[in-house]
Parts: C-alpha cells; sequence; structure tokens
C-alpha cells in the first residue's frame, strides 16, 4: 500500500515538474498565488525577471543543439575554420545584448526594492494594525500593543487592513515569512525589525520560520488566519475573555527554555512594554557614562512610520532616534 | 587528561555506528593490504613526502574523491530524510542528527570536495602548462596539501567522536555562539575549517607566485592558457579573500574559548559582523571554484573542437571582471536583514553584473564549437552538460540578485536548487571534464570512454531530478534544512529529489567503474606521445604522460596563445634536441605530512580542551618550521647524461606511436 | 632560466641560477603572504570599527589608555625597525659582527614593546577590563594580541636568523630569510602605527 503511494507521488511529482516552469501559476506554488498585494508585485518581477533572461538562456538552447550536431566531427560537408576565433561582430552582440538586459533588471530592481521596501507602510485609508512578533526558542509570540492582547503560534489579522509588524528575537536570529502575503525580515536580538503586509481577503495563509535557529527550527510554523474586518472586531473582543494573561512570569515560562509546539494560545492581557523589555537586555552596552542613556529613549517608541533601517557595518542596533538619522545619512 | 573527551562521547546511533565501523575496517584493510605487499616504503618515499607537484595534485584529487563520497552520503541521507519526514512520519532520524548532516555535506562539499580537487587539477596541469619545472616553492605546496588532508582528517573524526555542528556550513551568529551551541560540535567544523584554509591561503600565494614568476621565456600574459588564466585569477581571490574567513573564525575562536562578545547578542557584540565577513569570503570562494572550471571547460571545448578558441580576449577580460565584481556582491546573501534598500539596490545590481561576463562567456564557447570539428569524448560531454544546465543556475541567481524576488525564496529550497545548479554545472562538471580530460597526462592512459559517458548521463539526469524539482519546492515556499514538515503538497517533489540523488548515485558508480576498468585495461589506452587526444593544443601536451620529473628537458620558448598547436603546425613539436643540461629539482621532504599530523593534534586537542596537547602540538609545528630552516639539503641535480637518457626511452617511444597516429588518422577517413 | 642561458652550463652554474631566480621568487611570494595578512589585520581593523563604541556600560578609550605610556611602547618598536636597517646594510658589506650586534638590539626591541604590551593587558584584566567585558575590550584585545603575536614570532624567528648568521654566515639561504625578516618587521612597525593611530589615539579623540 505504502509503495503503491509513493509510487502515485512519484508520477504526480514527475507530472508537476513538466508543467511547473510552464503554469506559474500552478495553486500550489504559494509564492504565485499571493493574496496580498506585495506578494502580488513579487511575484509578478519574478515573473518579468524570467521572461527577460529567457532572451540570453533559449538562445543557448538552441545553438547547444544546432553547433554540436552541425559541426560533430562525422559531417565533414561543415564549414570548418580551425583559426576562426575572432569577430568584433559577435563580440558585439553577446557583450551589448546581456549588458542591456542588466541594464532593464538593473531598474526594475532600482524601482521594485524601493517599492517594496518592506518598511514601507502599505498605502490604505484603514490604520495600520501593529503586531509585534517576538521569536523565541522555538515559537511565535505575537503582540497586539494597541488592543493589549497576545497570541502564541497563531496570527490572526484582519483582511484589507495593512498590518506593521516589528520584530525582535528573544534568542538566535530568525526570518519571519507568510510567503503567501509578501517576503521576509530577520528578526534579531536586542534590534527591530519592521514589515508591512496586507492580506486583500479572509483565509487561513502558511507562516513560518525560514531561517535555521536550533534543533526546533522545523517546528517555528504557524497559521495567519485573515478574518473580515466584522469577524476580526469579535475576535479582540474574544481574545480579551480568554483566561489566560502574558505576564512577565508566562513569557519566561515561554522563552526561559527550549519549547517546541508550545500550545496555541490567547491572552486577554499582555505586560506593559514586553516587546521592549525584550530587546532591552541586548542593548545595555549603551549605557556609558559619557552617551546617552538608550534606557531614556527606550520606552518611547515611533509610530511616526518613517523609514528606520538597519544600516550595514555600523548603528544598526541603535535607539531607534539615531537609526533614523543614519538612514538620513545613507541616503542623502 | 582527555579534557572533555569521556567515552559516551562515542556515538551509539546504530546508523552513525555502523559508519564509523565501516571507516575502521575499510583503514585497517588499507594499513593491512600496506604491510602485507611492503609497500609502506614506497608509498612513503614516493607519495607522501612528495614536492612534486604532479604527486601532489593525484593526492589532492584522490582525497577530494573520497571526500565527495562521503558529502554525497550525506546528501542522499538528507534526501531520503526528507522524502519520508512527513506528518506522523517523524523520518529515520532526529532533527539534531539532521541538522549535523546538512552543516557536514556543506562543509565537505565546498571545503573538502571543489578546493582540493581544484587544486588538484592546478598542481597536476598549472606547472606543464606554463612550461615550468615546478611550482614556486614545492615544500609549502606539500604542507598545504597535509593542512587540507588534515582538516578533512578532523571532519572524519567527528563523526567517530563527539558530534558536528548544527549550524550549516556557513556558521549562523549567534547560534554558533557557546550560550546556544555548548558542545563541541560548532569547534570541529570551526578548526577542521580553519586548519585547511590557512592551505588553500598558501596554496594561493604558491599558485599566484607559480604563475606570476615561473612561465616559460615567451608567454607574456595575454599568451597564457585560459586555465592558467582563470586559476590566476582565483589564485588572486584566494589571497585576498582566505584571510577573511581565517580572521572570521579566529574571532569566533575567541568568542567561544575566552568569552569574547565579537559576535554574541549581548555585550556589544554584532551578529551582523558575522554575516559580512563571512560572505565577504565566501562569495568570492564561489567563484574559486568556478573560474578554474571555466578555465577547464575553455580547454576542452577548444580541444575537441579541434579549433582555437574564439574570443580569447573577451574570455580572459570578462574573467578579470568577475574576479573584480566578486568583491563586491557579498551582501546579496542577507538583502533579508533589513538593509537600507539603497545598500540592497547596489548590491543587487552588481549581483546582476556578473551575469553579463558570464554570458559572454557561455556564447565565447559556444562559438569556439562554431565551425569546428567537434568530437564528443567524455570532457566534451561534462562541457555541453555545463553549458545547458549551468543557464539555468544563472538564471535564478539573477532572479534572486532582485532583493524584493530574493525575500519570496531566500532560504526556501528554491536557494538549494540554484547554488547546486551553479556549483554542480559550474564547479564539479568542469572538474570531472579536467579529471577526463588530464587523465592521460597524469597516468599515461586514457580513461575508458563508454563508462565515462555513463557517468556524465547518471550525473546529468540525476541533477536534473534532485533540483528541479526544490525550485518547484521553493516556490511552494518550503524552508531549507526541514528535519520533518507537515506540508504534503510538497512530498512528492522531495521523493522526486531522492530519486535524482539515486541517479547522481549511479553517476558516481559509474565514475569508480570507469576508474576501475581503465586501469585494468591501461595497456590498450596508453598514450604514447603525450598528446594524448592528438588535438592538444597547450604546453601541458607537450611532455611525457606521465611527465618526467622535470616536465621539461628543455624550457620551451613560447611564441603564440596554444604554442603547442603552434609547434605541431611548424613541425618542431616532436624534434628532439640536441643537447641535454642538468637540471635542479627540489628534494621530497617528510615536513608535510608531519605539520598534518600535528595539525589534526592540535585541532583534535582544542575541540576537546586538552590543553596539554595543543600546546604540545603547536610548539611541535613551530619547531618543524624551524628545523626546516636549518635544512639545507633541499635540492639534488639530474645530471645531463640522465636527461638524455630517460628523454631518448620517451622519443623512442614515440616513433612507435607515431606509427599508430597514421593508422588513427586513416580510421577517421 | 632559459635554454640561451643555459648552453653550455655545468652543474655549479646551474645551480647558481636556480637560486639567483628562486631568491627572487621567495621575495615575491613573501610579499604576497605578506598582502594576506594585511587582510587578516583588515578584518581586524573592520570588527574594531563596528565594535569599538559597544562599551556595555564599562569604561572607554580615555579611560583606559594612556599615552605617554603608549609612546614609548611605540618607539621601542620603531627604533627596532631602524636597527634592523642597520643589520640590514651590515649584511650587503658582509659585516657578520654587526649584523649580529644589530638583530640582537633590534630583538631588546622587540622584546621590550611586546613586554610593555604584557603589561598594559595585564592591568586592564587585573582592573577587571579583560577582553570579556564588552565588545570594544574583545576587538581591541584581539587586535593588539594578534599584532603582538606576529611580533612575538617576528622574535622567535630573529633568534633563529642570529643562529644561523653566526653557524651559517651569508649562505644564499640566510641572506635570503634575512630579507624576508626584514619586511615582515617593517609590515609589523606599519601594522603598529595603524594600531596607534586607529585604536589609541582616535579613541582618545
Amino acid at each position: 500500500m505504502i509503495r503503491k503511494k509513493y509510487l502515485k507521488n512519484l508520477f504526480k511529482g514527475v507530472g508537476f515538474l513538466g508543467l511547473a516552469f510552464l503554469l506559474s501559476g500552478c495553486e500550489k506554488m504559494i509564492v504565485f498565488n499571493s493574496k496580498g498585494p506585495i506578494g502580488q508585485q513579487q511575484a509578478q518581477l519574478i515573473i518579468v525577471a524570467f521572461a527577460l533572461m529567457l532572451i540570453v538562456v533559449i538562445p543557448v538552447f538552441v545553438m547547444v543543439i544546432l553547433f554540436s550536431r552541425r559541426y560533430r566531427a562525422s559531417n565533414k560537408k561543415a564549414n570548418y575554420q580551425p583559426d576562426w576565433h575572432d569577430s568584433h561582430k559577435v563580440e558585439w552582440v553577446i557583450w551589448s545584448i546581456p549588458v542591456a538586459i542588466i541594464i532593464v533588471l538593473a531598474t526594475l530592481t532600482w524601482k521594485y526594492t524601493h517599492a517594496l521596501d518592506p518598511y514601507k507602510p502599505i498605502k490604505s485609508d484603514k490604520e495600520a494594525l501593529q503586531v509585534e512578533v517576538i521569536s523565541t526558542d522555538w515559537n511565535w509570540l505575537f503582540v497586539y500593543p494597541d488592543e493589549n492582547v497576545a497570541t502564541i503560534n497563531e496570527l490572526v489579522i484582519e483582511s484589507g487592513r495593512p498590518v506593521r509588524f516589528k520584530l525582535t528575537s528573544a534568542t538566535v536570529m530568525t526570518s519571519f515569512f507568510i510567503p503567501q502575503l509578501g517576503g521576509q525580515i530577520y528578526a534579531m536580538a536586542g534590534m527591530q525589525t519592521q514589515l508591512n503586509l496586507l492580506a486583500d481577503e479572509p483565509g487561513v495563509y502558511h507562516g513560518q520560520n525560514i531561517e535555521y535557529s536550533g534543533t526546533g527550527y522545523h517546528t517555528m510554523h504557524f497559521n495567519v488566519i485573515a478574518k473580515s474586518p466584522e469577524d476580526f472586531a469579535a475576535w479582540i473582543q474574544q481574545a480579551k475573555q480568554s483566561p489566560e494573561a502574558l505576564s512577565t512570569e508566562r513569557y519566561q515560562e515561554i522563552s526561559g527554555k527550549q519549547i517546541e509546539n508550545y500550545p496555541i494560545t490567547t491572552f486577554s492581557s499582555v505586560v506593559p512594554n514586553l516587546f521592549h523589555d525584550v530587546m532591552a537586555p541586548y542593548m545595555e552596552w549603551m549605557g556609558h557614562g559619557t552617551m546617552p542613556s538608550s534606557h531614556d529613549n527606550m520606552h518611547a517608541p515611533d509610530h511616526s512610520g518613517h523609514e528606520m533601517h538597519n544600516n550595514e557595518h555600523a548603528g544598526h542596533d541603535m535607539p531607534e532616534h539615531e537609526m533614523a538619522t543614519d538612514t538620513m545619512k545613507m541616503n542623502h | 587528561m582527555f579534557g572533555k573527551l569521556k567515552f559516551t562521547d562515542i556515538p551509539t546511533d546504530p546508523l552513525i555506528l555502523s559508519v564509523v565501523i565501516g571507516m575502521i575496517v575499510g583503514a585497517v584493510a588499507i594499513i593491512a593490504a600496506l604491510t602485507y605487499f611492503k609497500k609502506w616504503g614506497y608509498l612513503w618515499k614516493e607519495w607522501l613526502t612528495s614536492v612534486d607537484h604532479k604527486k601532489i595534485g593525484i593526492m589532492y584529487i584522490i582525497f577530494a574523491v573520497v571526500m565527495l563520497l562521503r558529502g554525497f552520503a550525506d546528501g542522499i541521507m538528507m534526501r531520503t530524510q526528507q522524502a519520508m519526514a512527513l506528518g506522523a512520519n517523524q523520518g529515520y532520524m532526529d532533527a539534531h542528527h539532521f541538522d549535523q548532516i546538512f552543516s557536514a555535506h556543506g562543509t565537505i562539499m565546498i571545503i573538502f570536495v571543489a578546493m582540493p580537487f581544484m587544486f588538484g587539477l592546478m598542481n597536476l596541469v598549472i606547472p606543464q602548462q606554463i612550461g615550468a619545472r615546478d611550482v614556486a616553492f614545492p615544500l609549502l605546496n606539500s604542507i598545504s596539501l597535509w593542512f587540507t588532508i588534515a582538516g578533512g582528517g578532523l571532519m572524519m573524526i567527528s563523526l567517530a567522536i563527539g558530534e558536528f555542528s548544527n549550524t550549516g556550513w556557513t556558521g549562523l551568529a549567534p547560534l554558533f555562539e557557546k550560550e546556544f551551541n555548548p558542545g563541541v560540535g560548532v569547534d570541529y567544523w570551526m578548526w577542521a575549517f580553519q586548519i585547511a584554509g590557512i592551505g588553500s591561503t598558501l596554496g594561493g600565494v604558491n599558485f599566484f607566485t607559480t604563475i606570476i614568476k615561473m612561465r616559460a621565456p615567451g608567454m607574456k600574459l595575454m599568451k597564457m592558457p585560459l586555465f592558467t588564466w582563470t586559476s590566476l585569477t582565483a589564485n588572486v581571490l584566494i589571497i585576498i579573500s582566505f584571510p577573511v574567513i581565517t580572521a572570521a573564525l579566529f574571532l569566533l575562536t575567541m568568542d567561544r574559548y575566552l568569552g569574547m562578545h565579537i559576535f554574541t547578542n549581548e555585550l556589544g557584540g554584532n551578529m551582523m559582523l558575522w554575516n559580512n565577513l563571512f560572505w565577504m569570503w565566501g562569495h568570492p570562494e564561489v567563484y574559486i571554484v568556478v573560474l578554474p572550471a571555466f578555465g577547464v571547460f575553455s580547454e576542452v571545448v577548444a580541444t575537441f573542437s579541434r579549433k582555437r578558441i574564439f574570443g580569447y580576449k573577451s574570455l580572459v577580460y570578462a574573467t578579470a571582471v568577475i574576479m573584480i565584481l566578486s568583491f563586491i556582491v557579498w551582501l546579496h546573501h542577507f538583502f533579508t536583514m533589513a538593509n537600507n534598500p539603497n545598500v540592497n539596490i547596489f548590491f543587487g545590481i552588481t549581483t546582476m553584473m556578473i551575469a553579463i561576463p558570464t554570458g559572454v562567456k557561455v556564447y565565447d564557447w559556444l562559438f569556439t564549437m562554431y565551425r569546428g570539428r567537434i568530437v564528443f569524448t567524455t570532457p566534451m560531454y561534462w562541457t555541453l552538460g555545463f553549458l545547458v544546465l549551468f543557464v539555468l543556475g544563472g538564471m535564478t541567481g539573477v532572479l534572486m540578485a532582485i532583493p524584493p524576488a530574493d525575500f519570496m525564496v531566500h532560504n526556501s529550497l528554491f536557494l538549494i536548487a540554484h547554488f547546486h545548479n551553479v556549483l554542480i554545472p559550474g564547479a564539479l562538471f568542469g572538474y570531472l571534464a579536467g579529471f577526463n580530460y588530464w587523465f592521460p597526462k597524469a597516468f599515461g592512459f586514457r580513461l575508458n570512454e563508454r563508462w565515462g559517458k555513463l557517468s556524465f548521463w547518471g550525473w546529468a539526469v540525476g541533477f536534473f531530478l534532485a533540483f528541479m524539482p526544490l525550485y518547484v519546492a521553493g516556490f511552494m515556499g518550503m524552508p531549507r534544512r526541514m528535519a520533518h514538515y507537515n506540508n504534503p503538497e510538497w512530498q512528492p517533489y522531495l521523493i522526486v529529489a531522492t530519486v535524482g540523488t539515486l541517479i547522481i548515485g549511479f553517476g558516481i558508480f559509474a565514475m569508480l567503474v570507469q576508474l576501475f576498468l581503465s586501469v585494468k585495461n591501461r595497456k590498450k589506452n596508453r598514450d604514447l606521445t603525450g598528446d594524448a587526444w592528438g588535438y592538444g593544443r597547450t604546453l601541458e601536451w607537450h611532455t611525457a604522460s606521465p611527465a618526467a620529473d622535470y616536465n621539461f628537458a628543455i624550457i620551451p620558448h613560447v611564441k603564440e596563445i596554444d604554442d603547442f598547436a603552434r609547434m605541431k603546425a611548424d613541425g618542431t613539436a616532436f624534434k628532439q634536441p640536441e643537447k641535454y643540461y642538468p637540471i635542479v629539482m627540489p628534494k621530497n621532504k617528510p615536513y608535510g605530512p608531519i605539520i598534518g599530523a600535528l595539525a589534526i593534534a592540535f585541532g583534535f586537542a582544542m575541540v576537546w580542551y586538552i590543553w596539554w596537547l595543543a600546546v604540545a602540538s603547536l610548539l611541535a609545528i613551530i619547531a618543524t618550521v624551524i628545523f626546516i630552516g636549518f635544512d639545507n639539503d633541499n635540492e639534488y641535480v639530474i645530471p645531463a647524461g640522465e636527461v638524455k637518457r630517460i628523454e631518448d626511452e620517451r622519443f623512442e617511444i614515440m616513433s612507435v606511436a607515431s606509427d599508430q597516429n597514421i593508422i588513427n588518422e586513416k580510421e577517421e577517413k | 632560466m632559459n635554454t640561451t642561458e643555459a648552453k653550455n652550463m655545468d652543474e655549479a652554474q646551474v645551480i647558481a641560477a636556480e637560486h639567483a631566480h628562486h631568491a627572487e621568487i621567495n621575495t615575491f611570494g613573501f610579499w604576497i603572504y605578506l598582502m594576506s595578512d594585511l587582510v587578516i589585520f583588515s578584518v581586524l581593523f573592520a570588527t574594531f570599527a563596528v565594535l569599538g563604541k559597544n562599551y556595555a556600560g564599562g569604561p572607554g578609550p580615555t579611560e583606559l589608555f594612556h599615552l605617554p605610556y603608549l609612546f614609548i611602547e611605540t618607539m621601542f618598536l620603531l627604533l627596532s625597525s631602524v636597527t634592523f636597517g642597520f643589520s640590514m646594510v651590515a649584511m650587503n658589506e658582509h659585516k657578520k659582527k654587526a649584523v649580529i650586534i644589530g638583530l640582537i638590539i633590534t630583538g631588546l626591541l622587540g622584546l621590550g614593546f611586546i613586554g610593555m604590551e604584557l603589561y598594559e593587558f595585564r592591568e586592564l584584566i587585573m582592573a577587571g577590563h579583560g577582553p570579556d567585558k564588552s565588545g570594544f575590550l574583545s576587538s581591541f584585545f584581539t587586535l593588539v594580541a594578534t599584532h603582538g603575536t606576529h611580533v612575538t614570532f617576528g622574535l622567535l624567528w630573529l633568534v633563529v636568523m642570529i643562529i644561523q648568521v653566526i653557524r651559517q654566515g651569508f649562505s644564499y639561504g640566510v641572506r635570503s630569510r634575512l630579507v624576508r625578516l626584514s619586511l615582515f618587521w617593517h609590515f609589523l612597525d606599519i601594522v603598529w602605527v595603524g594600531v596607534f593611530t586607529f585604536i589609541y589615539l582616535m579613541g582618545m579623540v
């Protein structure tokens, strides 16, 4: 029986394989079955880039087959010119076509990297839902600061309303990824990263950690439930009735030791400033006498929505206001 | 006495235990055979202590092939685990074991297969291709080899004693810190990598100096064969980038052994620094292993198209551009680390720019075939397979160079498929083409073509089946490194991938059969002229197969690109010179294996905190190096008469061969 | 060595030509090695640039470093480069005694440098500012100690060379090694100037 199933799967796999590249909209390739504007644009970008590159790639296939048939040693009729080794015309073509394609791709890269910057708020007439994401060993904790509720290993969002994630890690580096909504971003201890996503329609989407983080890494997946505005409001009300509360002790129970598959729980209240307190131990290094103490501004989270980025090499884990100035320096 | 090491550190997992027992039995069998046939002296004098670049090259390649078997075994275990481990089925190993396997697989394939295979080919070919008698520093060459083997030895020991790292071949900050990884696994990875890396740096210095300073008179830079060119650029990359990983691993050592805070979460460490440092080495490393393979393809495609390479200058410039660009693309390995978009754009565009010279190279090879007379030998099969498969990998690479697209596929199986699609056709196919192409030069007989081609088909078909499904699984959102998963839609693809891996296994099996049959029938396939394929264009085909210790009795004067083809056209290729001269050659020395053994002892001692042994072996290495400084007996002279005797013998054999050649040419007509 | 040169050569000539060629190759190869070593130092400098302000609540350069002390330490190393230079001049004039004296003085100055550096480390660690206290101290200790280790190996090499000059005079091998050691020594000097400027001086500002 089992063998039969394996065989069936095998044939299925071969079948898919052949169709895979033709049917880029194949429902199962969830990257191309996006349910949000960010993911849709990213998927389109992938398809456009593929199409452009085929201009260079297809001739290679054709020429390999054509040349190796025509100029095989046994074909004495073919033109044989052992000293033909230079042609400015050919060189011109083989340099300029790739250059042209890369110029187009570079332009696309320029445009879309800015347009799809994960830090960029999504335009909407609705105010973004704030979610603070904390990755632990090996669970995902989602805090809704405005609603003062939290969930673990299940994310509930409102469809049609932008979601603004702030992410950090209580331990090692992780990567937060909901393929059907849009691209991933790393979560790192002592630092805050951001991601803006939007689900167009209600549904259940798959989310996961996609950066290896230890033996429990493979269990770090969760469901993202996008609810209609009414259902979401109802869910918030329901969450507030939950008997569970996310106290400091409860947080320590979750993050203190390595746990796989912590049961999905909804918390009716959250200890204040949890997200910042998770980052705090790793930010102690700023407390030098001659420099401004980070603790002063740590509890003044910035919700103004202007871009803040980790600047490569230096300043990435500075308090937010310094990060902002740093970004401006980079952008000038 | 034994530091942290306890009896309980020897794994009792039946799977590992059986492999370990197999390894021990194999080692005992080899030792017994050597003793029985009284070959120890021969092995030690002629091989292990040899400073002859040709023998060092062969030893590098043997080492690489042995490690390839280990790395492939890891690969097949990963594939079978993932084909099974869906839902209720946990597969046949736990996550901790699985994690060690993917870490070992990557480390082995890059550091202990690709690097030694590349150095092996460079050793075999470069001195002969540039008309030199050896490399610039023959003893250093032997030491480089033994450092690499020492690193590999440490890897193998980690299988039997203790555990291996679980943080991937790239290391993951801060997961590899003591806080999260108190065991010895990361230390094994770190020291094996570090020791082999030192060997590579020394090798890079050696080959760079060799190519710059030891070329035959008349061989200007723009007359160098393309394999020499690509090797030169690879060595520049080695010299500049390997010290970066040496320093980065050293910094990690400081963290793990002295409690420093370089890559830690707390007290001012910075985990993102590791990503930067690692990939400042890691990306050039990709080109270190790929560029020499491109050189092989250039040689093979010209030889078997029986035509001069198309666009020599273009190929050289393209190689140089790739070399330079490879230093400024490292950030594309972590676009997802929330960098400023302008930073991502810069690195994205530099990355896709690499596609330009690479594309040019592909077309130059194709136009070399154009108006040629292509002979479809095994090396040519590998080259054609490369052309078809590699462009797919290049295409997905450009795709991942676009940051927002990368956000969707980074760290997924798509990424796995991409870099295997670059490294297997781009590097490994090249090495295997080179292996088949230069084998007769190294051993004096050609490899079996039938099984060579079967091996190619095994690899090519197997590769396609093993990795194309992973692209799809990546688009389905499957992350890399999953010991277990719950999404049934991924499984069919993973099963196909496992089948593909088995077909690759057949390719490897065919390669071994090919070797066995070729050795068995070596008399039939002997190369008597030195120009094993009859269409050789570059200087290495000017020497005997296998070449005499000194390679060239008289150092040739180079006049053109493909100088051997020029000599054949002039009719001067096989003319015996009137007079010979004495030749100075380096003497074999035992320092390489001694330092290698001490390096293993040092690495092992550091892993297990056996401080006395660490100090003792380090002091012994220093003492050995000082001793080398006092050893002035390091060269010998081959008298002119002896050179003449060897050369006369060769020309005798060649006169027999020339009759055979006439027969061959008739057959062709 | 090419064929025209090789015409009518006997064995001694062949060896001499080989040695001349190799002396040049050795120096070139050593240069290349130094460049790769420089990359190691660059990485450590870059690490310091990234982590150098991460004091983790502890003291910074102004509290820890004493410029006059470091100035004397620096002078030891700079002077040792000068005395090594004298030794090389003496070597070219084949003055064995002068070379040995020059090398011994160089060694003593180097020893003084290492001694002062170790004393500085000891003071820091005793005062509770060891390399495990902050990112700043980690990157500082790693960079300075890596340089110090290089100087220590240089000293060891120096001792070996003194013995070789005494025992073998200025043979082909000894001369070639002395040239390389001098390159190494001056190289470490230059790196130290970088350390002094970027770590100490700029840290104080």
